[in-house]
């Protein structure tokens, strides 16, 4: 475990990576790590990992202002990536704080001790709601602090279905009607989180026994598995800008929000709220971390108020704090689903059986 | 031989102190930041609580998945290599035997793809192939035709520079020997030179074989579940599913795979150099006439249909706005990037980042790589020495054929205050350009190694006679050749290390956005206009790429003993 350092000076922060590669190497390596701002020589270093689409330089910017530390952001990859690097590091973590996890993986963090049990200071009511196994009613500490939430949902291209005289499909049960073979692109759930988030309301819509004879009607009613999100959303979505011919993809409840015209009086898209899975990201503070009164400090500003406000813009999310304004496009066009309309399952649940369905699903369907 | 006792008797302490210093750096660089971390994560996967735990490996190589993963893997990289031979031998033929005006240009640009990131590559072939794309009538899209092709795109290159290079110094007298006596062009070809490529052949086609079993990128996206590699699988099974027994097997395959192609490639080119004669000089070549018209027809299909469409495919798309319009708004908003999209910083500041750390990388790896090259080109008289030196050939290769996902989550477990330097080298900077130096290493030894082979013997024994002692030979005989192609090398290495995306994108990265990264990252976000900002981003990795290995085609020197026919790639 590494020793908390309160001075640390841009110089020796510079020199002491590269006199360590001397030292194993025998050779002299100048000129990088010449990122280290400067001025910043008194104040107490404190580290935060995240998953790959965060602002990193910006928030770092504003939670060093914020929380009176010097806040360093680091990416460990997306979701899982990040996940199994945080376990494989427990003990001697790579940063003092972290955010990114999703609700498919955050079980995987409490049951292998790689996180500190903390309830922020200043935490909203209206996140309560996100907590795992609604923990924290009574003020307890949280296994992990949610930050923002969102939903996976279907996406459809209605002016699609309109011009081919095609009621516009409304159901999971719809999706595997004859009437809309070959329109729809799926995520690939061992590949991509958001996959993943709809196998999950897959399972709870049709259960443990059911949901992979449902994957199996799909595919034999020609949809289409992708690998990545990008390659479905915009490879293969009517609305995605790159040509693609399927009218169904899966997406995020938020998507419709970037599919409105100029003056923000419609928009091309629309998310089927009874297909949606919702999709919870929480921060923490890392067992064995460093700097413990740092990355209570960064997890207390990832919930302030100035922070969950830059949430929407910055990552296609809904903050936790119900007080925060959403943009407009946001408000008009893409609503959240409501509350018990999402197809959801415990993170505890999920952990347990997430290995098993992928399991089932490639046996069944070849995935 | 009476040269060497006469010269290892006057081999003096610092000569031997000077040798084991040159293998010793290379290879404590290699033990520490690749054997170590990978052979560490392996460990992790095959102990359970701290005892020895080798069930995996029969429950692993017990399911069906693992063979089918097994199979299309040696399938791919087998298909791939016989295409890019294929196809390889008619470019080598007219980019290395012909002589034509442009000809350096082309050498440049041929060599563009093979430095292109993996990302790119993949992301061009999906849209040439894919639903809307312009070849989509085709039906080609989620075949295995579509991934090999991909997989043979960067590969012509490498048959192309083994080969040209061996056949240019090739001695033509024989196959004219042969025409006189009556044979015709195509039997000459195929009794008298064609057996002397053999050697040379093999080689790269063993070469391309390693870099497509381990491709990750591409097979990542074109093909999907269905033809993942074992590279692949290792990703899944370590990022997704933290199956890291599982994925220690597949790291075993993975090394048998390796060792059996790196063994097979040495014993076919061991039997080649000693086989046929080389010259000293290139002749001057021909110039095209019409008996080269197949070898020019099939090398300009190569370089149009395969090469020259993906690629006017993605600067194409990259010019395109959402609307199907005409547009720089993908450039601009690399200049100026909107906040919604997930670049740190304006692009320019990316690409200053990857200039940096890829020039450490760089140099990192031709230092380490010239040492390694002087030492492989020794011939010591010992045959324990020769293995050894045959063992650390191979340990400098196995970088090609080893997962990046192994590499970066071996580094996250091992890089916590190495070696008790008491500092934590898993979140530093530094990481990145000693991970991309691991890749590029492989390719600068390939590069200087044949010009250090090809210093014919007599030189250095002459030089001897004459008195001078082994430093001096050394320093007035290998060297300069040596420094000749080390701006080829460095170039080479430079952009290698420029579009390296596996090894570094699982590093954990303290805000350093490198721009096959940012590409990356643009590619797979929900911003409007991120993709095609991706795109841009993409044509202008690629414009970067191909501009300095222009550049280090020209800083290649002209030489007596071969500085420009000796100083290709491998």
């Amino acid at each position: 475990m590494m020793p908390a350092r309160p001075t640390h000076t841009p110089a020796r922060r510079v020199a002491a990576p590269l006199i360590a590669l001397a030292a194993v190497c025998g050779l002299a390596l100048t000129g990088c790590a010449g990122s280290a701002p400067d001025g910043q020589a008194e104040t107490e270093k404190v580290t935060l990992v995240v998953h790959d689409s965060f602002p990193n330089d910006e928030v770092a910017a504003a939670a060093s202002a914020a929380t009176g530390y010097d806040v360093e952001v680091i990416s460990a990859g997306d979701g899982g990536e990040l996940t199994n690097k945080l376990v494989l590091t427990a003990g001697a973590p790579i940063a003092d704080a972290f955010f990114g996890v999703d609700n498919i993986f955050a079980s995987r963090l409490i049951e292998r001790d790689v996180v500190e049990p903390y309830r922020p200071a200043g935490f909203p009511d209206s996140g309560l709601a996100f907590t795992i196994d609604g923990e924290g009613a009574d003020g307890e500490p949280f296994s992990l602090t949610p930050v923002d939430h969102g939903a996976t949902c279907v996406n459809i291209d209605p002016a699609w279905f309109a011009e081919q005289g095609l009621a516009e499909p409304a159901t999971y049960e719809d999706l595997a009607k004859p009437e809309y073979a070959a329109l729809t692109a799926l995520l690939d759930p061992t590949a991509s989180s958001t996959g993943a988030s709809f196998l999950v309301g897959t399972v709870a819509q049709f259960g443990e026994d059911g949901f992979a004879d449902y994957w199996q009607r799909l595919t034999d009613n020609g949809a289409r598995i992708e690998q990545g999100w990008s390659d479905a959303y915009y490879g293969q979505f009517t609305q995605g800008g790159e040509g693609g011919t399927k009218p169904i993809v899966v997406s995020y409840a938020s998507s419709p929000a970037f599919t409105v015209d100029d003056e923000l009086t419609a928009s091309r898209t629309r998310a089927l709220l009874d297909t949606c899975t919702r999709q919870v990201e929480y921060a923490g503070v890392l067992q064995g971390a460093a700097n413990k009164a740092g990355a209570q400090a960064v997890v207390d500003y990832l919930v302030s108020h100035e922070f969950q406000q830059t949430i929407p813009d910055a990552m296609y999310m809904s903050p936790v704090d119900a007080s925060v304004e959403m943009p407009e496009a946001w408000a008009k066009f893409a609503p959240e689903p409501a509350e018990g309309q999402t197809h959801d399952l415990a993170p505890s649940v999920i952990e347990r059986g997430r290995e098993g369905w992928l399991q089932t699903l490639g046996d069944t369907i070849g995935l | 031989m009476a040269r060497r006792s006469r010269t290892a008797a006057r081999t003096s302490a610092w000569a031997v102190a000077g040798w084991t210093l040159a293998t010793a750096l290379p290879l404590a660089f290699l033990i520490v930041f690749f054997l170590w971390p990978v052979l560490s994560l392996v460990a992790t996967g095959f102990t359970d609580d701290g005892r020895l735990d080798l069930g995996a490996v029969p429950e692993v190589f017990g399911a069906a998945r693992t063979w089918r993963v097994i199979g299309q893997t040696l399938l791919q990289a087998g298909l791939a290599a016989a295409l890019a031979v294929v196809l390889g031998v008619p470019a080598a033929y007219v980019l290395y035997k012909l002589d034509f005006p442009g000809r350096t240009l082309l050498h440049g640009l041929m060599t563009v793809p093979f430095v292109l990131p993996t990302v790119v590559v993949g992301v061009a072939f999906s849209a040439l192939f894919g639903p809307a794309g312009p070849l989509e009538w085709l039906g080609l899209d989620r075949t295995l035709t579509v991934l090999v092709l991909a997989l043979v795109f960067p590969n012509v290159a490498v048959v192309a520079r083994t080969v040209g290079s061996f056949w240019a110094r090739l001695d033509d007298s024989s196959a004219m020997a042969a025409r006189v006596m009556g044979a015709g062009r195509i039997r000459a070809w195929c009794t008298v030179t064609l057996p002397a490529l053999a050697p040379a052949l093999a080689s790269a086609a063993a070469l391309v074989f390693l870099f497509c079993s381990t491709s990750f990128g591409i097979v990542l996206i074109l093909g999907g579940r269905e033809f993942s590699n074992v590279e692949t699988e290792i990703y899944r099974l370590t990022v997704q599913f933290l199956d890291l027994r599982g994925a220690a097997v597949l790291s075993l395959a993975q090394f048998a795979i390796v060792a059996a192609t790196l063994v097979v490639s040495a014993r076919l080119r061991r039997a080649g150099e000693r086989a046929v004669e080389l010259r000293e000089d290139a002749p001057r070549e021909r110039r095209p006439g019409l008996a080269e018209l197949p070898a020019i027809f099939v090398f300009a299909c190569t370089a149009l249909l395969l090469h020259a469409v993906p690629l006017l495919t993605l600067v194409i798309r990259s010019l395109r706005g959402r609307d199907g319009d005409w547009t720089l708004a993908n450039y601009a908003a690399l200049v100026q990037p909107p906040a919604e999209l997930p670049l740190d910083a304006p692009v320019a500041q990316a690409v200053w980042l990857s200039i940096r750390i890829a020039a450490i990388a760089a140099l990192l790896a031709l230092v380490l790589g010239m040492l390694i090259a002087l030492v492989l080109s020794r011939k010591p008289a010992a045959p324990g020495l020769r293995r050894a030196q045959g063992l650390f050939d191979g340990l400098v290769m196995l970088p090609l054929g080893v997962s990046a996902v192994t590499l970066g989550f071996g580094l996250l477990i091992t890089m916590h205050r190495p070696l008790g330097i008491g500092f934590d080298l898993r979140t530093s900077t530094v990481l990145i350009p000693v991970a991309q130096a691991l890749v590029a290493l492989p390719l600068v030894v390939r590069i200087l190694l044949p010009v250090l082979r090809g210093i014919d013997e007599r030189i250095r024994f002459a030089a001897a006679t004459l008195g001078a002692a082994p430093m001096t030979v050394l320093g007035t005989i290998d060297l300069p050749l040596l420094g000749r192609s080390a701006g080829l090398a460095l170039g080479f290495s430079f952009a290698a290390s420029l579009g390296e995306f596996g090894a570094t994108s699982f590093l954990v990265r303290p805000g350093a956005q490198t721009l096959p990264v940012a590409v990356g990252e643009l590619i797979g976000h929900q911003a409007p206009g991120s993709y095609g900002a991706g795109l841009a981003a993409a044509v202008l990795l690629g414009t970067l790429t191909a501009a300095i290995m222009l550049i280090a085609e020209r800083l290649r020197v002209d030489g007596r003993w071969g500085g420009r026919r000796q100083g290709e790639l491998f």
